[in-house]
């Protein structure tokens, strides 16, 4: 993040079409600063699913056909802190081709940051940052493996889950309750054997659990077969659905997250729950559920 | 992160990332064979502080100095940019004044790498110049 002085009117420049103030104004945006952005109704999808199964390069080709039809697309790509130093490794976008030359489209790496307000209260602004900016198509990409990046890929409108060939993946997906938030599914790299057995069973879970509103595509990022088909029913999902409910309610515990990360008191009753001096329950009483 | 031109090996470019990581930053990696301009344009849209470009080719000459141009062009003037990799020492100093303020060759040990982004840091928080457009002598030995 850079440290220089903060540009007076990085909203009007970044709203202007100053793609360098825009990259500023989202880093202060992570770093807890506020902007006036008029009302926004920004196009959202959340790209998440297990680790491996080629998500980014299938959102690479995606925003490739989106670019091709006019569009103009942001991600956030999403990686997880190490909470041991604090520090990430971005390297979602290394695997999106048209990530770095083409102008309609705009990549930002986000590490979910373990300190207090983190991601979950600034993705809001920050999408919707992008959406005054004129990003027609806003793309937020995590690794579907616990239950902190799944609450941030709930805060767009609509869900893809992407799965590869083996079937093993998609019970980490349903463990971690994923598979009840996504709109469409895809089960990448169909040109190795097994994935349609995947497609099949994914299909066959998603009957068992009463769901037809929800679609499989067989899809390979890998040499384009099934991206049109899955781009036309990413763009023909509606934005509201059965899932709303499930999903407000992870936005809700993303906030409530954060804002106990963010208590005054939370570093003391750490070292005392540490020490064993109060208990858990006791721990919950002290932090509270008011805001001060 | 960035590995600029056609060489294609990035093992010492993972290792530092890896270890600028664990060193508490904030690294995102762009993988192989980036063109110049790419480079530039993920500067911006990922807002770097910092640049570390890693090259191994014998390219250095050509492609540094193109990066650290396009930058300043770009208005990125503010961003520290250092290398490592395969750099003879003939190539040093006409790479620094080009506004690259620190060279790590083999053997450098990663606390090193830490180390000067600690003190550009620092530079920065007082106000003197490190950045690759900011008129600077200084440099990282």
């Amino acid at each position: 993040m850079a440290m220089g002085v903060i540009p007076a009117d990085l909203l009007g420049s970044a709203l202007t079409g100053n793609r360098r103030d825009l990259a500023r104004m989202l880093t202060v945006i992570e770093n807890g600063g506020a902007f006036e952005i008029p009302e926004q109704s920004p196009w959202t999808l959340g790209v998440t699913g297990p680790p491996g199964v080629g998500k980014s390069t299938l959102i690479g080709r995606l925003i490739s056909n989106w670019a091709d039809r006019g569009e103009r697309i942001a991600v956030l790509a999403v990686d997880p802190s190490s909470p041991r130093s604090g520090g990430a490794l971005l390297a979602d976008r290394m695997r999106m081709s048209t990530a770095d030359s083409n102008d309609s489209v705009f990549v930002r790496s986000l590490a979910t940051r373990n300190h207090p307000g983190g991601l979950a209260s600034c993705l809001s602004p920050m999408i919707d940052a992008l959406a005054a900016c004129g990003w027609s198509r806003i793309v937020i990409e995590t690794v579907g493996a616990g239950q902190a990046e799944i609450r941030v890929v709930a805060f767009a409108d609509r869900i893809l889950l992407v799965d590869g060939p083996d079937r093993g993946d998609i019970v980490q997906a349903e463990k971690a309750g994923i598979m009840e938030l996504a709109d469409i599914v895809a089960i990448n790299k169909s040109d190795i054997p097994n994935s349609q057995q995947a497609a099949d069973s994914v299909r066959s879970a998603l009957e068992v659990g009463g769901d037809s509103s929800v679609t499989v595509h067989l899809v390979s990022a890998h040499d384009g077969s099934g991206i049109i088909e899955l781009l036309d029913a990413i763009e023909s999902c509606p934005a509201s659905g059965v899932r709303d409910r499930l999903r407000v309610r992870e936005r809700l515990l993303s906030v409530w997250d954060s804002r106990l990360l963010a208590h005054p008191r939370l570093n003391e009753v750490m070292d005392a729950l540490e020490t064993g001096s109060i208990t858990l329950d006791e721990a919950v009483e002290i932090v509270g559920l008011s805001e001060d | 992160m960035a590995k600029p031109g056609l060489d294609g090996h990035d093992r010492g470019a993972k290792v530092i990332a890896r270890a600028l990581r664990d060193g508490g930053h904030e690294v995102v990696y762009t993988g192989l064979r980036k063109t110049p301009e790419e480079i530039v344009r993920i500067v911006m849209d990922e807002d770097a502080a910092a640049l570390g470009l890693s090259t191994l080719s014998g390219a250095h000459d050509v492609l540094l100095p193109a990066i650290c141009e396009g930058l300043r062009r770009e208005g990125l003037t503010e961003v520290v940019v250092f290398a490592g990799g395969i750099i003879p020492n003939g190539d040093h100093e006409s790479l620094h004044e080009d506004g690259v303020r620190a060279i790590f060759g083999p053997g450098t040990r990663t606390t090193e790498i830490l180390d000067f982004l600690e003190i550009a840091r620092q530079r920065i928080e007082d106000g003197e110049p490190v950045g690759v457009g900011e008129n600077s002598g200084w440099r990282w030995e």
